[in-house]
């Protein structure tokens, strides 16, 4: 293999000239990418992998200083490029997807628009065979109907179709370099699926897929390479199979031990410590198990490590002594059901004017102290049923009683004293949190009865210390708040009046894996020790198999199946149960990249 | 029914009531108002009408009769779209409007486009551009606060009295528009260049603008394809408020350029309580708003296809 790579990065470094000083967003980051391979970037959020792509595109933004030692990509310097040859490259030879295809597609212009724009910018189309070319990218990203779909605007396709109708537009012209930042985070695990086949089949026809992403089970599945970005730098980079099989890197083999995992038993997840990243010595030393005087002194240069791997630790490959997982005596969980749904059904009007239902005849017990997961893609009527059974919409036939008592039928006034046994956990605090408030009068508020200040204040920091949280946070506000420390303070805020049942709809579905494994061995921990009761909704199953007891799995508005949390993962009764299963990617099997999900039918499909 | 048609005649309905609402509340304005309608038909106080005379016309224009009958036969000459006689021209109303519709109309008109384009330029050039942005700001508040009759005071003296390039006074011709247009622009200019430019800056900001920006586009075109739509949206709403600023505007300029206009004739029959003048500018002007605004509502849908489902 005498040809030079596509891409070849050597010392790139971003800064950010802020207020409070020079932040580093990127260090020294080393990356190689040839046609029709796939290289992973890994990391957390704010680790700088977003910054590196679009480094790479000359985007980085207004702010920031970009500089490398060799930035090149097809033999071109990109360090020597003017505004005007930035963007004749940009769209034609290097195509960028981004996360979250409804805001990354114009809402107001027709997806074949949004589809045409880089062939109509680099002249790429006639005006007679424009619309042809489209409809052709669409098919071959994917979409059924093109003809129909390009006519239609964002707001109207499913996320899939979005997903792949954003892909058709970063292919449109062709480009040998694809970058896809985290394509996938938005989907079901089935669209997952197939959307990371579609990258898979780029790759297949010779075009270099560079990949962004925070999940390593996506990484696994198609990566043949992949870099871990720790604050900025590249702490770990090799073949994606020897790396994801032994990571060499404490953070790499943290991050593989965060990812719940669908099958065999729940495991007590390793509480994997927190704090920003070391300013001098090893970024990753405050969270790492093996780190000692040396780590903490001097940045670890990279060393090699096996057959095109290279390392940034002292400690490279060293087993880590196993974290300490406090004995967990198994929840108590009792025989009587909190919380009783009889066929609850709930219908909307759909704006053509037909009728469309939610939630169809659900029925099921949530028992004292257990956890029942509630699974099924998006628009499955999970979240609808949660509405109904924190009685924030009332069924249109069926009922909930809540400790055998009626809980959806009786008028608000009624219902408002036994408001504070069951309470809610949302996947965005941020946007349930008043941005004014501090975090005591957060928390405060859920606090019942008349006291004084000083003893609520004393209250909010108990709650606090028992989500582990420092009391230092009291008078933070939540934009001040990291994304973990925030679904602390709500999950604080839910426990504030001593509730009986706790809903958590998506709760860890915004978090990294590390701080996701962190809240769901806090969960775990509540459920212990305060006896409380969850119904957790999710669409990853993975984080359902470590959490609950029992899982209730919806579709289309109706319960296919119901079970014991082993049971039906390990044997699923219902079809659509194997299908999610399935679609799931794994990490531990070996490698799986080459497996091809399971063939999906894309005609029932909006 | 279609959903468009079905909002249409809801529209239209809501027209109706708001004309109906105007004529009544002008109708009570001009009776509450103290005076005998008959002396001002007369010609006022100091015409010292004869008691013959002054009877004459209330035999003439019913005014013997109780209120109630008096508002039920106005509304029923309204239906007719009758708006009856001016008390002080002797005239009818609808041909005083008439004469004097065409110079107001071209004013308004012309200060609209001027001061849509010119906010629509300004933002497009300023927004995301700190330095620009910074003097552009500066001017937008100094039009904003500045009132329309000093403003054209200001233009007057500066165009016409000292550079001669426009005519000072009167309405000769297209060149004698310039000023006053600007004069009614100014203002307006000033707010929608800011909403524009915040409603840029927020779309500039999105994914979708990144995107676009990857896939090769030039500023100019993200600016002009992408985020001047999203823009278009808070300034069509504030499109109501500005046709009102150009009403009321219309009365201070057409003052001070001593123009032919309606707000020259509604100053006018304020004063001389010429009441079918002032029922028929008022009924005339909640026509315009309410149609204006049905046109609003259409446009929504055609700048936001999300709106078009929502409404449905």
């Amino acid at each position: 293999m005498t040809e030079p790579p596509l891409l070849e990065v050597a010392g790139l470094s971003v800064d950010f000239a802020t207020r409070r000083g020079v932040v580093r967003a990127v260090r020294d980051v080393d990356l190689s990418l040839r046609a029709g391979e796939c290289l992973a970037v890994v990391g957390e959020s704010g680790s700088g992998k977003s910054v590196t792509a679009r480094a790479l595109l000359g985007l980085a933004g207004a702010g920031a200083r970009v500089r490398a030692r060799t930035l090149s990509f097809e033999g071109r310097d990109l360090r020597r490029l003017s505004g005007r040859e930035w963007r004749r490259l940009r769209g034609r030879r290097i195509g960028y997807v981004l996360q979250d295809a409804l805001t990354s597609l114009d809402p107001l212009r027709r997806v074949g628009h949004e589809v045409a724009e880089a062939l109509e910018v680099h002249g790429l189309a006639g005006r007679d065979d424009l619309d042809d070319q489209v409809i052709g990218l669409l098919a071959e990203a994917g979409v059924p109907d093109p003809d129909v779909r390009f006519l239609q605007y964002p707001h109207e396709l499913s996320g899939g179709l979005r997903q792949r109708a954003l892909i058709a537009s970063a292919i449109a012209a062709r480009p040998s370099l694809l970058i896809a930042d985290e394509p996938t985070t938005a989907l079901d695990v089935t669209v997952q699926a197939q959307v990371l086949d579609l990258l898979r089949a780029r790759a297949r026809a010779g075009t270099a897929v560079l990949l962004i992403s925070h999940d390593l089970a996506v990484v696994a599945r198609l990566a043949d390479h992949v870099a871990v970005l720790y604050a900025g730098l590249v702490v770990e980079r090799g073949p994606a199979d020897a790396l994801l099989r032994a990571p060499a890197h404490p953070y790499t083999a943290d991050l593989l031990a965060a990812v719940p995992a669908v099958d065999g038993p729940a495991r007590e997840l390793p509480l994997a410590r927190t704090g920003p990243p070391a300013a001098g010595g090893c970024p990753y030393a405050p969270r790492c198990a093996l780190a000692d005087d040396r780590c903490r002194a001097e940045p670890p240069p990279p060393v090699p490590y096996g057959p095109g791997r290279e390392v940034r630790c002292f400690h490279a490959g060293r087993e880590r002594p196993a974290p300490a997982s406090g004995a967990a005596a198994p929840p108590r969980v009792k025989d009587h059901a909190v919380v009783s749904v009889r066929g609850i059904t709930k219908r909307y009007r759909s704006p053509g004017g037909s009728w469309r239902t939610a939630v169809d005849d659900v029925s099921f017990d949530l028992r004292a102290g257990e956890a029942l997961g509630l699974v099924g893609e998006s628009g499955s009527g999970k979240s609808t049923t949660a509405r109904i059974v924190l009685a924030e919409i009332a069924p249109d036939a069926g009922t909930v009683l809540l400790d055998g008592e009626a809980w959806s039928a009786p008028r608000e006034r009624a219902r408002r004293a036994r408001r504070s046994r069951i309470q809610l956990v949302d996947q965005d605090p941020l946007s349930s949190f008043d941005p004014r408030f501090t975090v005591e009068r957060v928390v405060g508020e859920a606090v019942p009865g008349r006291m004084p200040r000083r003893l609520r204040r004393d209250r909010v920091a108990g709650l606090l210390a028992e989500v582990g949280l420092d009391d230092a946070l009291l008078d933070r506000r939540p934009a001040q708040l990291s994304g973990g420390q925030r679904q602390r303070v709500a999950i604080a805020r839910a426990l504030a009046p001593g509730p009986e049942v706790i809903v958590c709809d998506e709760p860890v579905s915004a978090l990294d894996v590390t701080v996701q494994a962190q809240i769901l061995a806090l969960l775990a921990r509540l459920r212990r020790e305060a006896g409380v009761a969850l119904l957790f909704i999710s669409h990853d199953l993975g984080v359902v198999r470590q959490v609950c007891d029992r899982v209730a799995v919806m579709k289309d508005g109706a319960l296919v199946e119901t079970g014991d949390v082993a049971d039906v993962f390990r044997a699923p009764r219902a079809a659509y149960t194997a299908e999610l299963l399935a679609a799931v990617p794994r990490i531990d099997v070996g490698r799986t990249a080459g497996r091809a999900a399971p063939a999906m039918n894309l005609e029932g499909l909006p | 029914m279609a959903p468009l048609a079905l909002r249409l005649t809801r529209r239209l309905a809501l027209t109706l009531f708001v004309l109906w609402g105007a004529a009544t509340l002008a109708f009570a304005g001009m009776r509450l108002v103290p005076g005998d309608p008959a002396r001002i038909i007369a010609g006022g106080v100091q015409a010292n009408a004869t008691p013959e005379v002054l009877d004459a016309i209330r035999d003439q224009y019913g005014l013997r009769e109780p209120v109630g009958v008096q508002y039920v036969l106005f509304l029923g000459r309204l239906l007719r779209a009758d708006l009856g006689g001016s008390y002080q021209l002797g005239r009818p109303v609808s041909s005083v409007i008439g004469e004097q519709l065409g110079p107001t109309l071209s004013l308004a008109a012309g200060a609209a486009v001027l001061g849509f384009c010119l906010a629509v330029a300004l933002a497009l050039l300023t927004a995301g551009r700190p330095r620009v942005r910074a003097i552009s700001r500066v001017l937008e508040f100094c039009s904003i606060s500045t009132p329309n009759f000093w403003i054209g005071i200001l233009l007057l003296a500066a165009f016409s009295f000292r550079l001669r390039w426009f005519p000072v006074l009167g309405d000769e011709g297209a060149a004698a528009l310039v000023l006053p247009c600007a004069a009614l622009a100014l203002p307006i200019a000033g707010v929608l260049a800011q909403v524009t430019r915040e409603g840029l800056e927020r779309a500039l900001d999105q994914p979708f603008a990144l995107t676009a920006r990857s896939r090769g586009a030039t500023e100019n075109r993200i600016r002009a394809r992408h985020a001047l739509r999203h823009a278009a949206l808070p300034v069509l709403t504030l499109s109501g408020w500005v046709l009102g600023e150009l009403l009321a505007g219309t009365v201070v300029v057409e003052t001070v350029f001593a123009r032919q206009g309606l707000g020259h004739v509604v100053v006018a029959a304020v004063r001389g309580r010429d009441f079918p003048v002032v029922t028929g500018v008022v009924v005339l002007s909640a026509l315009t708003f309410s149609l204006i605004n049905i046109g609003l509502d259409l446009l929504y849908g055609l700048v936001d296809p999300r709106v078009r489902e929502a409404a449905a």
